[in-house]
């Protein structure tokens, strides 16, 4: 199958297909940013997209959440066409991503960023808000509970009345996946989540995304340009180069690939070996 | 919970006492008519404010159109109490019919619109302008001859004084759901625009208006309004109760919308338009939706104002004039609905009242030198308007208080993976 590497377990090939990228190409007017990319994601997996800078990995996050329409190819999500869909249906649909530059509601609260992701599942409409029901209370109060519970996880709880834009980098990363989480993805998208982080962050940050994959049942992938993060926690990578995939596999052999070695990896890879 | 209740148990307390005084002033005459219409006005204004306070302030999209629904509000409740008052029930049947099929309408289209995918926004601006043209086409031509003589007997039976205020409530109603149903038709195609070209379009918006107004008894079919003549003999029916309730449930309204799921989705626009959308925010929705409910609190000033004055001119809702609702908001505070509100009124105060009183005979234009030297100094002092951000305790966000650690963090995700 396209999109896919050689030599996945069958347990993990006999999984359903979350999303499916096929022959998709986008052009920024004459320039080509992405050409006949192909990727298929199964339920569960954590899935690596790496490549210098320019690559289009974002692009490729953009083109998945609508932010950018797709000039040629198909995208799939379960059994749902993509292309064509406002950002925000998407979103609905169970695709949530966070920024290569964080993206927070600065002026916000931490638990106000939160909710606001939440409010698609809000279970209330204008009427309720307006006349303040019961309704509006119960599940007020319900929504403040499960933003907490994000929150707790991502160890902000103590500090959700803060203003987001004052939190310290590393936490301002983690606010913004948990504010992704609160809009209740299957698909998690996660654009540089390690930038700008020292190491002992990005052993810490590892162990929360294989923990959020397994709390709630996640799909990832993952754009990075931390190898440490990459080849340690994903279980099979695509590299991109100048639009265009130059290599997909296990962590293992993407390393000694030599085109990626050229292209993108250098000394880096070279270390960690 | 006892502290919880505290804000709004002091919010009413002091409102009432607030509504109490100024109608014993009233009715001991303490208070001349002059000051009557100044205290009047503060409050329409307040309200037309609040509205931009909402669009502006809270949902981040600059608006100059607030006049022209100000206007429609005034002139469409406006017409129909000068009608009624004249044996003639048209107006009210109308819009009311017109406004209440509008909305069904409306609620029936956006569930077949549902059903596709990729609608554009023309069309979906051009079924919702056929839809309105065909409701009130049904209530002009179905609606009058059906329901006229029925609301003329049913209201007539009453005693006057009682007909003449549920008309009058029909009057308000009607004329906040014109500026309303306006500002939704207006709002679909022009706020899918970038938020300059938004001001633009809508400062045109209050132009137009302007324009009609002026030519109502030519190019519109309503001679009772005497284009650029100014309409007059429209009935002085607002009280001081109307004024009150009216600027009271305005408040509470914003209010409750803004400390709602729905207001911090209106926020999350003005914050960041981008991330919003990638949360999950159906941002165009969200802006149509903060720019109707603005437009509505402006269309029910409009009604208040008229019945006040008992006289409407177009030239008081020329295009100068529509930036005092932005002066307004922009001088207390963005998004602060407490610097509205008291800016609001001082700015009647001061501008209608003190400077006209005391400035010596002659002087009165001078208080156009006067409030942009206020406005001057203002910006350079102090930026973030006269309230900044600051809120009463009733209309502050009241953040839920941090939970009492039971257990220690377990949850957390470091404690789990180590």
């Amino acid at each position: 199958m396209n999109g896919r590497p050689e030599g996945l377990s069958p347990e993990v090939e006999a999984r359903p297909v979350v999303l499916e990228m096929a022959g998709v190409t986008h052009f920024f007017g004459n320039l080509r940013a992405v050409y006949n990319f192909d990727l298929v994601l199964r339920h569960g997996e954590l899935v690596g997209l790496i490549g210098p800078n320019g690559a289009g990995k974002t692009t490729i996050f953009n083109l998945i959440t609508g932010v950018y329409q797709a000039t040629q190819g198909s995208i799939r999500y379960k059994d749902a066409n993509l292309l064509g869909l406002p950002s925000h249906e998407i979103v609905q649909m169970g695709i949530a991503r966070t920024f290569q530059n964080i993206r927070l509601f600065a002026n916000l609260t931490v638990l106000d960023n939160v909710r606001i992701a939440y409010h698609p599942h809000a279970g209330y409409g204008l009427v309720d808000s307006v006349l303040h029901t019961k309704r509006f209370r119960e599940k007020e109060a319900e929504m403040a509970e499960q933003a907490q519970e994000f929150l707790e996880i991502f160890g902000l709880g103590e500090r959700r009345n803060d203003i987001a834009g004052s939190l310290p980098y590393g936490l301002q990363r983690r606010l913004e996946i948990a504010r992704a989480l609160a809009a209740y993805p299957r698909l998690l998208l996660l654009d540089e989540p390690a930038a700008g982080m020292n190491p002992q962050e990005i052993d810490e940050l590892m162990d929360l995304i294989h923990f959020i994959r397994d709390r709630f049942d996640l799909t990832i992938l993952l754009v990075e340009h931390r190898m440490r993060l990459v080849m340690n926690i994903c279980e099979w990578i695509t590299v991109m180069d100048f639009g265009e995939i130059i290599a997909r596999g296990l962590p293992v052999d993407v390393r000694n690939d030599p085109h990626v070695v050229e292209a993108y990896l250098g000394r880096q890879a070279v270390d960690i070996r | 919970m006892r502290q919880r209740m505290k804000p709004s148990v002091t919010f009413f307390a002091v409102g009432l006492v607030i509504f109490v005084v100024i109608q014993v002033l009233l009715s001991v005459g303490l208070l001349n008519n002059y000051w009557r219409g100044i205290i009047f006005w503060g409050a329409a204004i307040s309200m037309v404010a609040l509205g931009l306070n909402l669009i502006y302030g809270f949902n981040g999209q600059f608006s100059l159109g607030q006049y022209g629904f100000y206007a429609i509000g005034a002139y469409t409740s406006a017409d129909i109490t000068y009608r009624w008052v004249r044996g003639d029930p048209s107006a009210l049947v109308v819009v009311l019919v017109g406004a209440l099929l509008t909305l069904a309408f409306y609620a029936l289209l956006a569930v077949f619109l549902r059903r596709f995918y990729g609608v554009t926004v023309m069309t979906r601006f051009t079924l919702y302008v056929l839809v309105t043209v065909l409701a009130f086409a049904i209530a002009v031509t179905v609606g009058v001859p059906l329901l006229g003589p029925l609301f003329s007997t049913v209201l007539g039976a009453l005693p006057t004084v009682v007909s003449q205020q549920i008309v009058f409530l029909f009057a308000l109603l009607g004329g906040a759901s014109l500026a309303g149903i306006a500002s939704f038709l207006f709002g679909i195609p022009v706020l899918e625009l970038g938020s300059d070209y938004f001001g633009i379009a809508t400062l045109g918006f209050t132009i137009i208006i302007k324009v009609l107004l002026d030519n109502t008894d030519t190019l519109l079919p309503f001679p009772e309004m005497k284009g650029a003549r100014g309409m007059i003999g429209i009935p002085q029916w607002t009280t001081w109760p109307w004024v009150f309730g009216s600027l009271l449930l305005v408040i509470l309204v914003m209010r409750n919308v803004l400390h709602s799921s729905v207001g911090r989705a209106i926020v999350s626009v003005r914050e960041d338009e981008r991330a919003a959308e990638l949360v999950g925010i159906d941002v165009a929705t969200t802006k149509v939706l903060a720019f109707v409910l603005g437009s509505v609190f402006a269309g029910l000033a409009g009604g208040i104002r008229a019945h006040d004055l008992a006289f409407l001119h177009p030239q008081s809702f020329n295009f100068i004039q529509s930036f005092n609702p932005l002066i307004i908001v922009v001088f207390g505070g963005l998004s602060s609905m407490t610097g509205t509100v008291v800016t609001g009124f001082f700015w009647i105060f001061l501008l209608e009242g003190v400077l006209r009183l005391y400035l010596p005979q002659g002087f009165e234009t001078w208080r156009m030198v006067v409030y942009p030297l206020v406005l001057l100094i203002m910006m350079l002092l102090r930026p973030e308007g006269l309230f900044g951000r600051y809120e009463i305790p009733f209309l502050r966000r009241v953040l839920p208080p941090l939970p009492v650690k039971a257990e220690p963090a377990a949850e957390s995700a470091q404690e789990v993976s180590a």
